[in-house]
C-alpha cells in the first residue's frame, strides 16, 4: 500500500468526485468530500516523510517504464506542493457546509462538492506527475472544474468572471500544449527526467527555443504574472467564498510549481536564464506587480478585491525571488508559496465567514465589524499582519530569506523596493483595520454576531498556522532548502 | 513548401486567435477558441507524420508507419477542447439569462451600473 | 532563592503577557482586574530587582529560546544597560498603573480593559528589548511593542486619534520594516552574526563606506529615537490619554528607541569603529539639529502635551548624540539620560494629566494662576522640570554633565554649544509654566477655588516620581555604577 501512494494521491480524490452523485443529501456529501481530503492530506504527510527521508520516488504508473510509461516522480518540491494543497483543501472544506448553505443553492450542493474534488484531484496530478503531457491533462481537469466552481458564485457577474477566466485559461492551456507538443517534436520523449536530458543536444534550435517560449508564456498566464493577471481579480472577487479562499491558496502556487519544475528541470537553467533575457524580465515584472497591484488594492472598495490585488503583489515577490535564480532564491520563493498560501486562505476565509453574517463584502459594511465579530476581525488583522511581514508570522521569514537573497546577488535597490512594497500592504491592511474598528455600525446593524465556531474554527487553524510556522520554521525552511537545492543539484 | 502543414497551423492559429481577442460576441469568441485549439490538433497530427508511413497497425509487409502516440494525445486534448467548448456554451446561456445578451459591452455597461 | 534567575529574566517578559490575559478576563471587575495590573507590576519590579542584583555580583544570564530561522535565535542577556532600562520600565509601570486608576476612573475613559491588557503587552514587549542578547530577538520585541501600543494611542477612536494612529503607526512601522529591517540584513550579511558583543560585530577592517551607511538605516529606521525628519509620530501620539504618554511617549516607546540606538552603537559598531565611520558627523549634526529644532519648536507650542512631546523629541536627541560620541563619557552621559530624563518627563506628563482631570485645562495659556488650585502639582512639575533642564538639585543634572563631558572629549565644540543652547531653551519653554501658575502675570483673573487636586491615586504617583528626580541627584550612584560598567566586559563583576 505503501508503495501506491503516489498514485493514491490522485486517484483517490478523482474517483470520490463521481461517487459524489449518490450521495444526495448535502451534509452527507461534505462528510464524505472532508474525509477525501484529509485522507488525501494524510497521504501527502506520509509522502513528505518519505521523500525527506530516503529521497525521490518515483512510481510507475501500470508497471510501464518511464520513458515509455507515465511516472510519478515525487521530489521535495513536490511534496511540499502536495502538502500545501491537500492541507489548505481539507481546512477550507472543513468551513464549507456552513459557508455555502448562503452562496449556493441547496440543489447544487453535490455539484459543488464534485468540482472541488476534481480540481482538487486536478491540482494533485499536476503536481505529482513526471510527465509533460499527463501535466497539461490534469491543468484542463483542475481548471474546467474550476471555472465551474468560480460560475457557481452568487452575483452573476461570477458568470462572467469565469467566462473570462475560461478564455484566458484555455489560452494559456493550449499555449503550454504547443509547448509540450513543439518539445517532443524535438527530443521524442513527455517525461520530464528524459527531457532534461535529451534537450541539452539540440537546444540550440529555434524549435526548442519557441517550445520555452510558449510554456513560459502560458504558464505566467496561469499564474496571474502581471500583465496577464486581469482575470484574477473578479473571479476571485465573485466566486463563492469558499472556493476563492482555496484558489487563492493553491491554484497561482500550482502554476508556480510549473514555472520552476520547467525552467530548473526541464529545460535546465543555464539554457532558462540565457535563451531569453529572463532573469532581468521576470525581476521588472515581478516589482512592477508588486507596486502596480499594491497601489491598486489600496483604492479597492470591495475586500475581496482587495485582497485579490494583493495575491497578484505576493506573486510579484515570488517571481522576484525566483528571478534571483540562486539556492536562496528559489528558497525564498517557495517559502513564500507555503506562507502565502496560509495567509490568503486564512484572509478569504474569515471574508467567508463576514459574507456568512453580513452578505457582502464591501469595505463600507465593514464598519463596525471590528466589536460585533471580534474573532473574525481579529483573524483578519492577523492575516494582514503577516502580509506585512511582521515578526512572528510568516510573512516575516519569507520576507527575510527574499531580502537576503537580494543582498547576496548585490541588488540593494531591489531590497528597498521589496521593502517599500510591504508598506504599501501596510496601506491596504489599515483601510480595512479602521473600517472595521473606528466607524460606528450601520443602521439597523445592531444585531450582528460572530461567525458561527465551524467557520471560526477552520479559520483560526489558518491563523494558529500563521504564527506557528512564523515562529516554530524548521519544517517550511527545510523542506524548502532540501527542494531548492535538489532543483540545483547540490545535495543538502 | 516543404512545411506548409506549418503555415496551415499559424494561420488558423493566428485566425483564432484574433477572433477571441477581437470580437465581442460570446459565441464567437468560444468558436475563435475552438478554431485555436484545433490548429494544436493539426500541429499534434501532421508533426506524427512519417513519409510514406501508413497507419500503424500490425500488418504483414508494413515497415513504416507514423508515430501513433501524437495521436493518441490529441484524442485526448480534443476531448479538453470539446469540455472546454461545452463550459463556455453552457456559460455563455447562463449569462445571456442573467444579463439578457451575449455582447461584452453591454454585459461591461451592465456591471458598470451595478457598481 | 526559589526560582532561578533564568527563569526571573523569562518571566519578567512573560508575566505582563499572562497578566494581559487576566486582565482580559478579569475585564468585567474592574477592582479585580487592576488588582491584577499592581500584583503583577510589582512581581515584575521583584524580578528585576533580583536580577540587578544577580549581575552585581557578577552573575552572567543568559537565555535561549529558540530558533526561529537557522543561526537566528531568540536569546536573552542581561548586561549593565538593559538592565538600566528594565529598572526604569518596571519602575515606572507600577506608578503609571496606580496613576492610571485615578485618571481613568476620574476621565470616565471607554474600553479600559483593553488599555491595561495593551499596557501589560507593551511592557512585556520593554522587558524583552530590554533583556534581548542580539537584534533579531530586539527587533521582534520592538515590532510587537509597536503593534501592542496603536490600540493604546488610539483609545478614544475619534476622528483625530485615527489620524493620530495612523501618523504613528505609519512612521514607526514604515522606518523599522525599510531601514531598520534592511540594515539588520545587511548587518547580518556583512557581519555574519547579529549577537550584541563588547565591541561589536563587525571586522575591524570592514568597508567603512558600507559600515556607514548601515548606520544610517540603523539611525533612521529605530524610529522610536525620534530623530528629525522622523519625528512626527511623537507628537501625533499625543491624542492617547494621559497615561498613555506619560509611560510610553515618554518612558517606554521612546526609550525603547534610544536604547536600540545605544545598543547597537556600542554592542553592534563598537565605539572604536563608530568613531572613524564616515558617516558618523553628519548624524551627529542631525542629532543637534534635531535637538535645537524640536526645542524651538516645544516654545511655540501652547497645548501642553504638545510642548513636552517636543521636549522629547529634543531630549532624545541628547541620548542619539551621547551615544554618536563614541567616547566612554558619552554613553555614561547617555545612558544615565535615560533614566533621568525617564523620571523627569513621566512627572511633567503625570501633571498635565492632573489638570486635565482636576482643572479641565489643557492650555498653557489657561494655566495662569493654577498653583493656588493645585500646589502639590505644579511643585512636582517645577522639580522635573529643574531635572530636564539639568539644574541642581534634580538628577538631570548628572547626565547632562556627562553628556558634555564626552562632547569636549571628543572634541565636538559645535555639539556642546548645541547641548548648551538647548538646556536655555529647555528653561525658557518650560519654568515659566509653574512660574506662572504661583505667579500670575498681573491682570489675569484668577479664580480662587481652593485646593482642588487630582484624584488621590494620580496624586502620589506623581508626588513618586517627582521624589524620584530628587533622589536621582542625591543618590546617582547605582544609575552611574551600572552606566559604567556598560563598556567593561558583561559579567564582571563591577560593584565589588
Amino acid at each position: 500500500m505503501l508503495a501506491h501512494l503516489p498514485v493514491l494521491q490522485v486517484i483517490v480524490p478523482l474517483l470520490a468526485a463521481p461517487l459524489c452523485l449518490f450521495l444526495t443529501r448535502s451534509r452527507l456529501v461534505w462528510v464524505f468530500a472532508l474525509a477525501v481530503s484529509a485522507l488525501a492530506f494524510l497521504i501527502s504527510c506520509l509522502l513528505l516523510q518519505q521523500v525527506m527521508s530516503s529521497g525521490t520516488i518515483i512510481y510507475e504508473l501500470g508497471g510501464w517504464e518511464a520513458p515509455w510509461g507515465i511516472e510519478y516522480r515525487i521530489d521535495p518540491l513536490n511534496a511540499l506542493l502536495l502538502l500545501i494543497i491537500t492541507g489548505i483543501s481539507t481546512i477550507v472544506l472543513l468551513a464549507a457546509h456552513t459557508s455555502i448553505q448562503q452562496e449556493i443553492p441547496e440543489e447544487r450542493h453535490t455539484f459543488f462538492y464534485i468540482l472541488y474534488l476534481l480540481s482538487l484531484a486536478g491540482m494533485l496530478g499536476i503536481v505529482a506527475t513526471g510527465d509533460a503531457f499527463n501535466v497539461f491533462v490534469f491543468l484542463e481537469i483542475s481548471s474546467l472544474s474550476g471555472y465551474a466552481l468560480i460560475a457557481l458564485g452568487k452575483d452573476r457577474r461570477a458568470l462572467w468572471a469565469a467566462y473570462q477566466y475560461l478564455i484566458m485559461g484555455t489560452i494559456g492551456a493550449t499555449f503550454i500544449l504547443i509547448g509540450i507538443g513543439l518539445m517532443y517534436q524535438m527530443t521524442g520523449t513527455l517525461n520530464m527526467e528524459d527531457l532534461s536530458k535529451r534537450l541539452p543536444e539540440v537546444e540550440h534550435t529555434r524549435t526548442v527555443f519557441t517550445a520555452y517560449a510558449f510554456i513560459i508564456v502560458g504558464i505566467c498566464l496561469k499564474l496571474a504574472l502581471f500583465p496577464l493577471h486581469l482575470w484574477l481579480p473578479n473571479a476571485y472577487a465573485y466566486a463563492p467564498s469558499i472556493v476563492t479562499a482555496f484558489f487563492a491558496a493553491t491554484a497561482t502556487k500550482v502554476a508556480i510549481y510549473l514555472l520552476i519544475r520547467f525552467t530548473f528541470s526541464v529545460f535546465g537553467l543555464t539554457f532558462s536564464f540565457t535563451a531569453l533575457p529572463l532573469q532581468i524580465l521576470f525581476l521588472t515584472l515581478g516589482l512592477l506587480g508588486i507596486f502596480a497591484a499594491s497601489t491598486a488594492a489600496i483604492y479597492q472598495k470591495n475586500v475581496k478585491h482587495l485582497f485579490a490585488y494583493s495575491s497578484i503583489a505576493q506573486i510579484g515577490y515570488m517571481i522576484v525571488g525566483f528571478s534571483v535564480s540562486t539556492t536562496t532564491g528559489l528558497m525564498a520563493t517557495l517559502l513564500h508559496l507555503f506562507n502565502h498560501a496560509l495567509m490568503k486562505s486564512a484572509l478569504f476565509l474569515a471574508l467567508a465567514a463576514v459574507v456568512y453574517r453580513i452578505g457582502s463584502v464591501q469595505l463600507s459594511q465593514f464598519h463596525g465589524l471590528g466589536r460585533q465579530m471580534p474573532f473574525t476581525m481579529a483573524a483578519i488583522v492577523i492575516g494582514g499582519l503577516s502580509l506585512i511581514g511582521v515578526p512572528l508570522t510568516v510573512g516575516f521569514v519569507s520576507k527575510w530569506y527574499l531580502i537576503m537573497a537580494v543582498i547576496e546577488n548585490g541588488w540593494w535597490p531591489v531590497a528597498v523596493l521589496i521593502l517599500l512594497g510591504s508598506l504599501l500592504a501596510v496601506v491596504y491592511v489599515w483601510r480595512l483595520v479602521e473600517a472595521a474598528y473606528f466607524k460606528p455600525p450601520l443602521p439597523g446593524r445592531d444585531t450582528i454576531k460572530e461567525a458561527p465556531l465551524s467557520l471560526l474554527i477552520p479559520v483560526w487553524i489558518l491563523v494558529i498556522a500563521n504564527i506557528y510556522f512564523g515562529i516554530d520554521t524548521r519544517l517550511s525552511v527545510q523542506v524548502t532548502q532540501a527542494a531548492s537545492m535538489s532543483l540545483f543539484g547540490v545535495s543538502p | 513548401m516543404g512545411h506548409y502543414n506549418y503555415w496551415i497551423v499559424v494561420v488558423l492559429m493566428m485566425i483564432g486567435f484574433y477572433i477571441v481577442i477581437a470580437h465581442g460576441n460570446l459565441i464567437k469568441k468560444i468558436i475563435g477558441l475552438g478554431i485555436f485549439q484545433t490548429s494544436v490538433f493539426i500541429l499534434y497530427i501532421s508533426m506524427a507524420n512519417v513519409e510514406g508511413g501508413t497507419a500503424p497497425i500490425l500488418a504483414e509487409g508494413i515497415s513504416r508507419y507514423s508515430n501513433p502516440l501524437p495521436h493518441v494525445l490529441i484524442l485526448t486534448a480534443i476531448v479538453v477542447g470539446i469540455a472546454t467548448t461545452a463550459l463556455g456554451l453552457a456559460l455563455a446561456i447562463r449569462i445571456k439569462q442573467a444579463y439578457g445578451t451575449i455582447e461584452e459591452e453591454e454585459i461591461q455597461k451592465k456591471d458598470n451600473l451595478d457598481c | 532563592m526559589i526560582i532561578s534567575l533564568e527563569s526571573m529574566l523569562q518571566l519578567s517578559i512573560i508575566l505582563p503577557l499572562l497578566a494581559m490575559l487576566a486582565i482580559v478576563s478579569t475585564g468585567r471587575n474592574p477592582n479585580l482586574r487592576e488588582t491584577v495590573s499592581i500584583s503583577t507590576s510589582l512581581v515584575v519590579i521583584y524580578f528585576v530587582f533580583n536580577l540587578y542584583l544577580g549581575i552585581k555580583q557578577g552573575e552572567n544570564i543568559q537565555v535561549d529560546w529558540w530558533e526561529l530561522l537557522p543561526g537566528l535565535q531568540i536569546s536573552f542577556n542581561i548586561e549593565p544597560l538593559g538592565m538600566i532600562f528594565a529598572l526604569i520600565a518596571s519602575f515606572l509601570w507600577l506608578i503609571t498603573t496606580v496613576y492610571s486608576i485615578g485618571y481613568m476612573r476620574s476621565h470616565k475613559e471607554q474600553n479600559q480593559t483593553r488599555f491595561y491588557a495593551c499596557f501589560a503587552i507593551a511592557i512585556g514587549s520593554v522587558m524583552g528589548i530590554a533583556f534581548s542578547a542580539n537584534l533579531f530577538t530586539l527587533f521582534i520585541f520592538y515590532e510587537v511593542l509597536t503593534l501592542s501600543t496603536y490600540p493604546l494611542v488610539t483609545h478614544a477612536g475619534t476622528e483625530d486619534a485615527k489620524r493620530g494612529g495612523r501618523i504613528y503607526l505609519g512612521i514607526l512601522l514604515g522606518t523599522s520594516i525599510v531601514f531598520f529591517l534592511l540594515a539588520i540584513i545587511s548587518t547580518w550579511f556583512v557581519a555574519g552574526s547579529l549577537d550584541f558583543k563588547p565591541g561589536g560585530v563587525f571586522d575591524p577592517n570592514v568597508n567603512t563606506t558600507v559600515a556607514g551607511v548601515i548606520l544610517v538605516l540603523f539611525i533612521f529606521g529605530i524610529g522610536k529615537a525620534a530623530i528629525m525628519p522622523f519625528h512626527r509620530w511623537l507628537p501625533a501620539a499625543m491624542v492617547a490619554p494621559t497615561p498613555v504618554s506619560a509611560l510610553l511617549h515618554a518612558v517606554a516607546v521612546v526609550k525603547a528607541g534610544v536604547f536600540t540606538v545605544l545598543k547597537v552603537c556600542v554592542f553592534i559598531f563598537g565605539l572604536d569603529l563608530l568613531a572613524i565611520l564616515p558617516s558618523t558627523q553628519f548624524l551627529l549634526y542631525l542629532a543637534g539639529a534635531s535637538v535645537l529644532l524640536a526645542s524651538l519648536v516645544a516654545m511655540r507650542q501652547d497645548n501642553l502635551k504638545a510642548r513636552l512631546a517636543y521636549s522629547t523629541v529634543s531630549q532624545l536627541g541628547y541620548v542619539t548624540i551621547g551615544a554618536l560620541l563614541a567616547t566612554s563619557a558619552g554613553v555614561i552621559g547617555s545612558s544615565m539620560h535615560i533614566g533621568m530624563h525617564a523620571f523627569g518627563k513621566i512627572t511633567l506628563f503625570f501633571c498635565a494629566g492632573a489638570i486635565l482631570v482636576a482643572a479641565h485645562k489643557s492650555k498653557i495659556s489657561e494655566m495662569q494662576g493654577l498653583g493656588r488650585q493645585m500646589p502639590i502639582t505644579m511643585a512636582a512639575f517645577f522639580l522635573a522640570s529643574l531635572s530636564i533642564i539639568g539644574v541642581p538639585p534634580a538628577g538631570g543634572t548628572w547626565s547632562k554633565w556627562y553628556l558634555l563631558m564626552g562632547s569636549m572629549e571628543a572634541e565636538q565644540w559645535i555639539l556642546m554649544a548645541v547641548l548648551m543652547i538647548s538646556s536655555l531653551l529647555n528653561i525658557a519653554y518650560l519654568l515659566p509654566i509653574p512660574f506662572r501658575a504661583f505667579f500670575p502675570a498681573r491682570g489675569m483673573p484668577v479664580t480662587d477655588t481652593g485646593i482642588k487636586e487630582a484624584p488621590l491615586p494620580s496624586l502620589i504617583a506623581l508626588s513618586i516620581t517627582a521624589v524620584g528626580c530628587v533622589i536621582l541627584f542625591v543618590y546617582p550612584q547605582p544609575l552611574y555604577e551600572l552606566a559604567r560598567a556598560i563598556l567593561d566586559a558583561p559579567g564582571l563583576a563591577y560593584g565589588k
